[in-house]
């Protein structure tokens, strides 16, 4: 597991506003990084740039050392796997349709389907615990199930490296923590280098190896959770004020909002 | 992991035969086939059918057996292309409703062949194709643009009212070069009405080279539609290359839809009832669903070309009437079911 995806001086935005201005980052290779942020920071515009959704107006973003522009679209699928924060599931697509597609990369136009391929897509699906649910419709499916059938798909285009753009987004508290502990499994097991958008500062702040605060386009902070979410951070990046504490559980830095209302005074 | 336990939400699990489908469909297109040329107009016994097509023959009989073939081999490739332009156009716009009739690209086709009739003066199918793909790809890169337009990009409903919009513009702009001459008229009202009685071979083989190449961008692209169907951005991040293969897929959908129309006239519905009824039990991929859908449009476009010789005796229905009066409740039926054009 080698690949390592960063991004030199990145400006890029839609149209002729900038959204992420002159942004240097790397993503350790391994790891997770969860990327914060207040809305339209660019958060989400910077994971489509690594992604090479977006072009860049300057500065490069780096797949092992290599522009990512330059390279063919199929051949970087190779390596670095998307999640987008809505994919679309065809009408009527079974799960286990829906994960093969993840082997296109993979494959020459017009080959034969072969065993190997449906031993890798069996295994997506064990992994993600919907094996069960391989010849299921996906729009029938609750929105935890559909998350882990889009992780399977991931998992079935086997990259080192996954960005994922709000991945627990719309899913309840229960479903957030097993879609964050089942890619804190991929990346213990298959070494895979994981990147996502979060809203949740505390789930955030607890998944990270590595933490990054982006704020007006650019990086205010970023590295160890501790050093990254601290009351500075979140009054600057968030305008809000708050107490952050340790977690008791997990011994990562907890946030705890400061509004106008049912705050002791003490 | 309560998920793991399949939550009532569920359905039941699918299997597909996508090869029984296709054995199905080539049955039904050769069935039809067979229909086509035993019924006619004019009723002529089975043995004298047989007489016709197998011995030979030359008496009035045999020959307007004979006279079945064309129009027989012109419907199906027809409703094959309209089908497969079905297909292509719900592929590149994820739109349920995506049509040729709906979304304004006959009509297209329509008007720059009557421009052609009225002022270029021409008269024959070389003429005939080069307007009616002109007018195609123009109608449909308009319909496509205004529709995009605002938020939310190209939504089914933005795209089927840009379609109507424009269907109904261009069709008053048809009118209105149509009217006052009476002559241009006359050449145009068999031509639009859709249908395949005037077939000639020679027509037709004047625009198989624009089928064959509409067919070819088919399967360039089918792998690369069920991906867009993930979503520009998941299709992007699985290495396809959106912009072109949209571009690539449009033109096969618009190749074929305008070569279509040149042969027989608009008509519309098969592009859309064909693709969904394929859908329902072949599943949305594509490698299925394009040779399934050309099966079940040829066979479908014959059968109703068959029908309308016969329900009228000794009159003809054109096949353009008998498909719409089929195709508008089906039409009905997906803006109903669909939850796709809620979105």
């Amino acid at each position: 597991m080698t690949t390592s995806l960063t991004t030199e001086s990145l400006t890029l935005g839609y149209g002729t506003r900038p959204v992420v201005t002159d942004l240097t980052l790397t993503l350790p290779t391994g790891r997770i990084t969860t990327i914060v942020g207040a809305n339209a920071c660019g958060k989400s515009t910077l994971l489509r740039g690594m992604a090479r959704l977006l072009p860049a107006d300057s500065g490069r973003v780096l797949l092992d050392g290599a522009d990512i522009h330059a390279m063919p679209t199929k051949q970087v699928a190779r390596r670095l796997g998307l999640l987008p924060q809505s994919p679309i599931a065809p009408e009527g697509i079974t799960v286990a349709e829906l994960v093969a597609q993840g082997r296109h990369p993979h494959r020459r136009a017009f080959a034969r389907w072969t065993p190997g391929e449906d031993a890798i897509v069996a295994d997506a699906l064990e992994a993600t615990g919907v094996l069960d649910l391989a010849d299921r419709v996906v729009d029938e499916l609750s929105g935890g199930q559909r998350q882990r059938v889009w992780i399977a798909l991931a998992l079935a285009q086997q990259t080192e490296v996954l960005l994922l753009d709000e991945p627990t987004t719309y899913l309840d508290v229960c479903h957030q923590v097993e879609v964050l502990d089942l890619l804190t499994d991929l990346n213990r097991s298959r070494g895979t280098t994981i990147a996502m958008v979060l809203h949740d500062l505390n789930l955030a702040a607890r998944y990270a190896d590595h933490m990054v605060a982006v704020h007006h386009g650019t990086i205010h902070a970023c590295g160890r959770a501790e050093e990254v979410l601290t009351e500075e951070t979140v009054k600057v990046v968030f305008g809000l004020d708050a107490r952050v504490v340790e977690d008791p559980t997990s011994g990562r830095p907890m946030i705890l909002p400061l509004g106008r209302h049912h705050v002791r005074h003490d | 992991m309560i998920e793991t336990a399949a939550p009532p939400t569920a359905g039941a699990a699918v299997t597909r035969r996508p090869r029984w489908w296709t054995a199905v469909a080539l049955a039904a297109a050769l069935g039809a086939v067979a229909l086509s040329i035993a019924f006619g107009s004019r009723v002529v016994s089975l043995p004298e059918v047989w007489q016709a097509i197998v011995v030979g023959g030359d008496d009035i009989t045999a020959a307007a057996v004979r006279s079945r073939v064309p129009r027989t081999l012109l419907a199906l490739l027809v409703g094959a292309s309209l089908a497969m332009a079905g297909v292509m156009l719900q592929g590149v716009t994820r739109n349920p409703l995506a049509d040729p009739y709906i979304l304004g690209i006959n009509s297209g086709a329509s008007l720059t062949v009557v421009i052609g009739i009225a002022f270029v003066g021409i008269h024959s199918m070389q003429g005939y194709i080069w307007f009616a793909l002109t007018g195609a790809a123009l109608a449909a890169a308009f319909v496509y643009t205004v529709g995009s337009l605002g938020r939310g990009g190209p939504t089914p409903l933005k795209l089927a009212l840009a379609g109507a919009i424009t269907t109904a513009a261009l069709t008053s702009l048809t009118t209105a070069i149509l009217l006052p001459r009476m002559e241009v008229m006359n050449v145009y009202r068999f031509w639009v009405v859709g249908g395949v009685g005037r077939a000639e071979n020679h027509d037709t083989l004047t625009v198989m080279p624009f089928i064959a190449v509409g067919v070819a961008l088919c399967a360039l692209t089918a792998s690369g539609l069920n991906l867009l169907g993930l979503g520009d951005d998941a299709a992007a991040g699985l290495g396809v290359p959106v912009v072109r293969t949209r571009l690539l897929a449009a033109t096969g959908g618009v190749l074929l839809c305008g070569a279509a129309t040149a042969l027989a006239g608009p008509i519309g519905f098969v592009g859309l009832v064909v693709p969904h009824l394929v859908r329902l039990v072949v599943g949305s991929d594509h490698r299925w669903l394009l040779p399934v859908s050309a099966l079940t449009g040829a066979a479908l476009l014959t059968l109703a070309d068959t029908v309308g010789r016969v329900v009228a005796r000794p009159q003809e229905i054109e096949v353009g009437i008998i498909t719409a009066l089929l195709g508008a409740p089906v039409f009905i039926w997906v803006v109903l079911t669909r939850t796709g054009v809620r979105a």
